[in-house]
């Protein structure tokens, strides 16, 4: 193991070249062509013994992908915002085609109004897709995502892509010291692919095939169990993790402080962070504050928001996307965990951070205000202009 | 090889569908020439067995049965193309009754 100095991209290019995937196709695309750029030198001087495929679309690149993966080939992409949006057709074909396919996505807002900073609008949109998701905090998770991301994939219970986030500029560009763990342990961690969905010339398979109304219903409930065993093989993953390179991850959720707490955000990415300092702050005026990260969204922590939040007073759910007309899409997926367990506390929403608006620590302490306080349900955090209606 | 037809066994657990879109190839199981308005029939004293009909068949249903040029109607969409194909005029279409 050996410390460097790496921005989330880098650390996740690192995490990619360890697992030593047969294929790459990937569109370069801001803010994720910096773990393009990492892999294509590795590739080209002699590091990384990957086919490098240069695509001329989003949705070519993950085409590759599953054609790759059909081969039986380990297989990577990354993407970011319009390039996922332009991939999406891709999406449910790679899912329903079972095809345990890893892609980073560079979380950034979408068109229009054209903008490349960073918000969680364009991974939220694909939640439907089968594929898993999960976002990371710092780079360093970045990099063990990587590796992690195809452990879970790749199991035969799950076999489903996984779609690893990284806040656009906030992650992907800032700088850490990272841990990268040595290729003879990763060998440990990670053993080679295999598969019977590939193509084959001493067992030839139909792959990719049409299933009508007789049997569809079938592939898809297989498709969602596929997604739901993932739960379980992440927390294996996890202690295998742990086990091999002695870094250790909570599971689905990261809970800070939520045991004995009154009032809890819950929020995904890298604004956990500030959202723990704010709380770290309003528990030295005596107030009981909490953070839930949730780190993977499909499959969804229905269980683990439940359980941690059953002694909780009230809620706020803090996401930087919105189903514009109805509500923020985490805050609805929350609030069904919450009504299935019978859960009954007040719930409130804070969109925020869209197209790259700084969230600020006043934002996130007004956020708590209005989550003791009470009040309207779904709210604009950070606007910059007086919108009362 | 051309797959021959296969007794289909309704799958009655979900564990017994495969986890994703694939398996053995050339499993057919199911007759597919429904919509056929018109069939190509071979006269036998005509055909010269050269097999053009074959190479030019898009869906692959022509074969040799018996040492003579065949055509599966389990599959045959009666496109007529084997009917072009024929340098020696020995397929000619007839109406299904």
């Amino acid at each position: 193991m050996t410390k460097h100095f790496l921005s989330g991209n880098e650390a996740f290019a690192y995490g990619v070249s360890l697992a030593k995937p047969d294929v790459i196709s990937a569109y370069p695309i801001t803010p994720q062509t910096i773990v393009v750029e990492r892999l294509a030198e590795m590739v080209e001087d002699g590091s990384l013994k990957s086919e490098f495929i240069h695509v001329e679309s989003e949705h070519s690149a993950l085409s590759c992908a599953i054609g790759a993966s059909a081969a039986g080939a380990r297989a990577f992409t990354a993407t970011s915002s319009q390039g996922l949006l332009y991939m999406a057709e891709c999406l449910p074909y790679a899912s329903g085609g079972r095809f345990p396919i890893v892609m980073m996505n560079a979380n950034r807002s979408t068109a229009l109004p054209w903008n490349i900073y960073g918000d969680q609008r364009d991974s939220v949109l694909m939640m439907d897709s089968g594929w898993i998701q999960v976002y990371a905090e710092t780079a360093q998770e970045s990099l063990d995502l990587a590796l992690m991301a195809f452990y879970i994939a790749e199991d035969r219970r799950v076999m489903t892509p996984v779609m690893v986030n990284l806040d656009g500029f906030v992650l992907t560009h800032t700088y850490e010291v990272v841990d990268v763990p040595s290729q003879e342990l990763v060998e440990k961690y990670l053993p080679p692919y295999e598969t019977e969905n590939k193509l084959d010339m001493d067992s030839p398979k139909n792959l990719g095939y049409s299933v009508g109304p007789d049997y569809n219903l079938e592939f898809k409930y297989l498709e969602h169990i596929g997604v739901q065993n993932a739960a379980d093989v992440i927390v294996e993953a996890e202690n295998r993790f742990a086990e091999v390179f002695g870094r250790s991850y909570p599971g689905l959720v990261d809970a800070y402080l939520c045991e004995d707490a009154d009032y809890v955000i819950i929020t995904l990415g890298t604004i956990a962070g500030l959202c723990r300092e704010t709380a770290d702050l309003l528990r030295t005026n005596g107030i009981k504050a909490g953070v839930l990260r949730l780190r993977y969204i499909r499959p969804f922590p229905n269980y683990e928001i439940a359980e941690i939040l059953k002694n909780t007073k009230a809620v706020g759910v803090l996401e930087k996307d919105i189903s514009f007309g109805n509500e923020g899409t985490i805050y609805t997926n929350v609030n069904s965990a919450l009504y299935k367990a019978g859960l009954k506390m007040p719930s409130y929403n804070f969109i925020g951070g869209l197209g790259g608006r700084d969230i600020t620590k006043e934002n996130i302490q007004e956020a708590y205000k209005h989550i003791i306080d009470g009040g309207k349900k779904v709210n604009f955090i950070g606007l910059e202009v007086n919108a009362d209606e | 090889m051309k797959p021959t037809l296969k007794t289909f066994n309704k799958p009655t657990h979900i564990g017994e569908l495969p986890n994703g879109t694939y398996f053995e190839a050339g499993h057919l199981v199911s007759k597919n020439a429904g919509w056929r308005t018109k069939r190509p029939v071979i006269d036998k004293n005509k055909c010269k067995g050269c097999l053009e009909c074959y190479l030019y068949c898009p869906d692959g249903v022509i074969g040799k049965a018996d040492g003579k040029v065949a055509i599966d109607y389990d599959f045959c969409k009666g496109c007529g193309i084997c009917v072009k194909s024929c340098k020696f005029n020995a397929i000619k279409m007839e109406g299904e009754r």
